[in-house]
């Protein structure tokens, strides 16, 4: 349940991230593979190394993915259904690793953000991760 | 037994003596209260936790902080045998404060963030990846005796 101020806090931390979405992005994902190695499983087919073009285009997606979520957060659903699909039929990741990678991106803004990154910002944050989290898992079963 | 890389036995020690107890634990405590609100049940004698300023400037709630980070700082100094360090804590926290597990590791995630933000760029993915793995051992131990 997100407050109107949380959706307009949302935003303005997402609508910083889009110039860095390469930063953010290929870091959050790199700080997934160092902690939670098996994350790693399911990049066989890509050059995840620290810094490499596949890090780096990959990281962007997911960060413009979510910001594109953050403009959007009362259509969600609709907003997702292509990624909620693509991640259903196609990617099939086992859901437990949205929460690793949901917890790599705010230790990526955590580490960023520094003080800015306050225990609201966080609780608004963790709550948008978990809710486009549960719509890309929507369709498994 | 748990095994320790060189790196991380010397990233651990690293990283607690860098942060400031005092803070750190009172911000992560807070952290855990505010952004998930069901771990505040275990907390109903210390007074107004109504809103995030609340949780924030509360004394008791900074205190038992500073009393979690000393817990902790057990670990940091046995780190060879966290599991015994932790046997009696493992059972106050079941059999007297009947504490669901699960909690352990929401409250080391908001540490984890707070260690990141005070640290920047010095938390980089392998400092995370050391931290996460001796933090994980802590809440592992704290469990081990709940039956």
């Amino acid at each position: 349940m997100l407050s109107n101020t949380e959706k307009e806090l949302i935003v303005q931390i997402w609508d910083k991230m889009i110039p860095v979405a390469e930063d953010i992005g290929s870091e959050a994902l790199l700080r997934m593979f160092t902690t939670f190695p098996k994350t790693k499983t399911y990049f066989s087919h890509l050059d995840i190394s620290p810094n490499s073009d596949h890090l780096r285009c990959h990281g962007k997606k997911i960060v413009q993915a979510l910001a594109d979520g953050a403009r959007n957060i009362s259509t969600l659903a609709t907003t997702l259904a292509p990624l909620s699909r693509f991640h259903a039929y196609l990617l099939r990741i086992h859901p437990t690793n949205f929460k690793l990678l949901n917890h790599c991106i705010l230790v990526t803004l955590a580490c960023h953000m520094g003080d800015n990154f306050t225990p609201v910002a966080h609780a608004a944050i963790d709550k948008f991760l978990s809710a486009f989290s549960a719509v890309l898992a929507e369709k498994f079963r | 037994m748990v095994e320790w890389t060189d790196f991380e036995r010397a990233t651990i020690q690293d990283v607690f003596s860098k942060i400031n107890y005092d803070v750190v634990g009172p911000q992560a405590l807070a952290r855990c209260l505010i952004v998930y609100p069901w771990t505040q049940r275990y907390f109903g004698n210390f007074g107004n936790l109504y809103n995030a300023a609340a949780i924030m400037g509360n004394p008791m709630v900074a205190a038992h902080g500073k009393t979690v980070l000393g817990g902790l700082d057990r670990a940091v100094k046995n780190m060879d045998d966290i599991k015994g360090t932790y046997a009696e804590l493992s059972v106050l926290h079941s059999e007297k404060l009947h504490v669901d597990p699960d909690n352990f590791r929401l409250l080391a995630d908001c540490l984890t963030i707070v260690v990141a933000a005070q640290m920047g760029a010095g938390f980089t993915p392998a400092v995370q990846a050391a931290f996460q793995k001796f933090i994980a051992v802590a809440v592992s131990a704290l469990g081990r005796q709940y039956h």
